[in-house]
């Protein structure tokens, strides 16, 4: 994806949701993208597969679904631009995508069975018997007991859990290459995010699908994901290797999200550190860096707006939108104890 | 189930025995309800109207005048004060055409309905939107004894492309039968198309931004079959509540200006003038079976509700 802007028209005047968004994946990769609540991460993925296109949507930039390079005979799209056509084959058939609230995404009517085999017969010539088998070796696949009975029942005789396992087997049923998992355990108990996580990653791991997994929730990425892209108002702010981010967090607003993760390594505080103020209005951005009017370093230069680029950290794929020097960043991280995971992992 | 249908039974028994006592009442509370003074003619006389009350049973207390009437009306020997006529025979003379009515018009008025509700939500604000919103509330707002005095008067008499009002049995002629209904199908369709319309346009509205809907296209199914199978199937299940309502209110003789204007004879005319003579027997008797079907088809239409939403299990 290189340069990606979406902005909609609404009567509160122009939204600009995703402002200047860049990254790729790989094969069996995943990568994590990370933010609060309206920092444009789900209109990013949703544009992926022009499931935000709208009459008062507007967008820019391009997102190849592979390149030239790839060399596997078969040539690369452009999604951006693509007609609703080209869109709906990718769709379910290349990129599957799993969303947030597995209560409200299947389709109350209609037999969960039946729901896969929609999916698999709108990109498969299969016949029902064939298409239905399909269907049941997936939800045997995502765990889900005796699946040839469950197949026949409707969403709401599925846990939560279950609704989503249904959701997995329904997005690999067509063996995609991307999978985009739009906060797929914020709306579970805790004690069944991780079982999602891990069959997600399972799956993944059998058909060698790159993953993109949005979340607000950085201690669901730590254990799954290869790269993280930390996203604020529209922006990425930070993307490097997971242990970049978590080891040598470089972005004032990366060291926030850290900052505020219960940790079992150190003494309890009374209350956990939250980043103080709210996300920036889309519809009229702060100048210069977003995150200046809520971050406690900002100085002058914070008023031109950062490039993302390599300014810190070891890598020089390691990029971040930040002014403050490598020095500047290592006095501050020291004194108020964002010190991220090294810290902890040097002085225990 | 079986106690689904046990209860729903026990109910109808109960809501019909109540619709009979409150229609048997009526006339003994209205003015000019006592049959036996208009019974006896223009210059009725004590002696004559004695005569009367005492022949009919009219004399006697209100709870021995409703027993015999009901049980009148289930042996079948129900007569009309002023006609002497077999009430049973005229219900069944105008079940045809009111039959007729109803179920065509049901049909129609649902299919259109479908058509414009979900043209008009797929073009929300756009010209094809308003001017089907505009021809809704227009529908709304013309009573059927207008539009229906409308219809027979100008395609039926100026125009003659169409028979200016009668019916004509399917089994007699199903080409003429069909002639005679086109006016009074469209007539009575008309309210019921615009008012279901506005009501399947906002449905699909609200179902269209349903999580479900983008799991539908993100599927990658197809446009029309995000549209048909996800959104319409379930903004529908509102919709065949009302038709059930509907359809049983015209099944049972309730479209009374329809086939009075158009003269189709039918169970609904026969209730209109029955009621212009204050004549009780048939006035009970056809309300009567009105609530009948009201309530029958509402149990089917419960049934087919839980068929259409999973969700839904019928319970006592």
């Amino acid at each position: 994806m290189r340069d990606l802007h979406v902005s909609f028209r609404t009567e509160e005047g122009v939204i600009q949701a995703v402002d200047g968004v860049s990254f790729s994946l790989q094969r069996g990769e995943v990568l994590a993208v990370v933010g609060e609540s309206g920092s444009g991460k789900s209109v990013t993925v949703g544009t992926l597969m022009g499931l935000t296109r709208s009459p008062n949507a507007k967008f820019e930039g391009e997102a190849w679904l592979r390149t030239a390079q790839d060399g596997d005979g078969r040539e690369g799209l452009e999604l951006i631009n693509a007609s609703d056509q080209q869109l709906r084959r990718v769709r379910g058939e290349e990129i599957a995508m799993i969303f947030q609230d597995p209560m409200t995404s299947l389709n109350p009517v209609q037999r969960v069975g039946d729901q896969i085999i929609e999916q698999i017969q709108a990109h498969r010539d299969l016949g029902d018997a064939e298409a239905r088998t399909r269907a049941i070796e997936m939800l045997d696949r995502v765990g889900i007991p005796r699946a040839a009975e469950r197949a026949r029942s409707y969403p709401h005789e599925f846990s939560g859990g279950m609704r989503q396992r249904a959701m997995i087997a329904m997005a690999f049923s067509c063996e995609p290459d991307v999978l985009i998992a739009d906060e797929p355990t914020t709306a579970l108990d805790v004690t069944i995010q991780a079982q999602i996580l891990r069959q997600i990653i399972e799956m993944r791991e059998e058909s060698n699908a790159g993953v993109i997994l949005v979340t607000h929730d950085l201690g669901v990425v730590a254990e799954v994901a290869d790269r993280i892209a930390v996203m604020y108002g529209g922006q990425i702010v930070e993307h490097g290797t997971i242990d970049e981010l978590f080891y040598d967090p470089q972005h004032p607003y990366t060291w926030g999200l850290l900052g505020s993760i219960a940790r079992v390594d150190r003494d309890r505080p009374d209350r956990l550190p939250a980043i103080s103020g709210l996300p920036p209005s889309l519809a009229n951005p702060p100048e210069g860096c977003r995150f200046r009017p809520r971050c406690p370093h900002a100085f002058d230069a914070c008023r031109q707006l950062p490039d993302l680029e390599h300014r810190g950290g070891r890598s020089s794929d390691h990029v971040d939108r930040c002014f403050l020097s490598d020095e500047q960043k290592r006095t501050v991280r020291e004194v108020d104890g964002h010190v991220g995971l090294m810290g902890a992992g040097a002085t225990s | 189930m079986a106690r689904f249908i046990f209860r729903r039974l026990v109910s109808m028994v109960l809501v019909l025995f109540a619709v009979t006592i409150i229609t048997f009442l009526i006339f003994n509370v209205i003015p000019n309800g006592k049959p036996e003074v208009r019974m006896a003619g223009k210059i009725p006389t004590e002696t004559n109207i004695a005569a009367i009350r005492e022949e009919w049973g009219f004399d006697q207390n209100v709870f021995v005048q409703y027993w015999t009437m009901m049980k009148k009306v289930f042996t079948g020997d129900l007569q009309s004060y002023f006609t002497q006529l077999d009430v049973g025979d005229e219900i069944v003379r105008g079940l045809p055409a009111t039959l007729s009515l109803a179920i065509g018009a049901a049909v129609l008025w649902l299919m259109v309905s479908i058509a414009f509700g979900l043209y008009s939500a797929m073009r929300a604000g756009k010209v094809a939107d308003r001017v089907l919103t505009i021809f809704a509330l227009v529908g709304i707002s013309m009573p059927v004894f207008w539009i229906g005095a409308l219809m027979n008067h100008y395609l039926g008499f100026e125009l003659e492309l169409f028979p200016n009002g009668g019916y004509v049995g399917i089994t007699e002629n199903p080409i003429q039968w069909l002639y005679h209904l086109i006016l009074p199908w469209t007539a009575l369709s008309i309210l019921f198309i615009g008012f279901y319309s506005r009501v399947l346009r906002s449905n699909v509205l609200d179902t269209i931004n349903e999580d479900y809907v983008r799991t539908a296209r993100a599927k990658g199914l197809s446009e029309r079959r995000v549209m048909v199978r996800h959104v319409l199937r379930n903004s529908m299940i509102p919709i065949v509540t009302l038709w059930g309502l509907d359809f049983g209110f015209v099944l049972g003789g309730g479209a009374i200006l329809t086939e009075s204007v158009f003269t189709l004879e039918g169970v609904g005319q026969y209730a209109a003038e029955s009621i212009s003579q204050l004549d009780q027997p048939p006035v009970v008797a056809v309300t009567l079976f009105s609530a009948f079907f009201i309530v029958f088809v509402n149990a089917l239409v419960d049934i087919a509700y839980a068929a259409l939403d999973p969700r839904i299990r019928l319970e006592g």
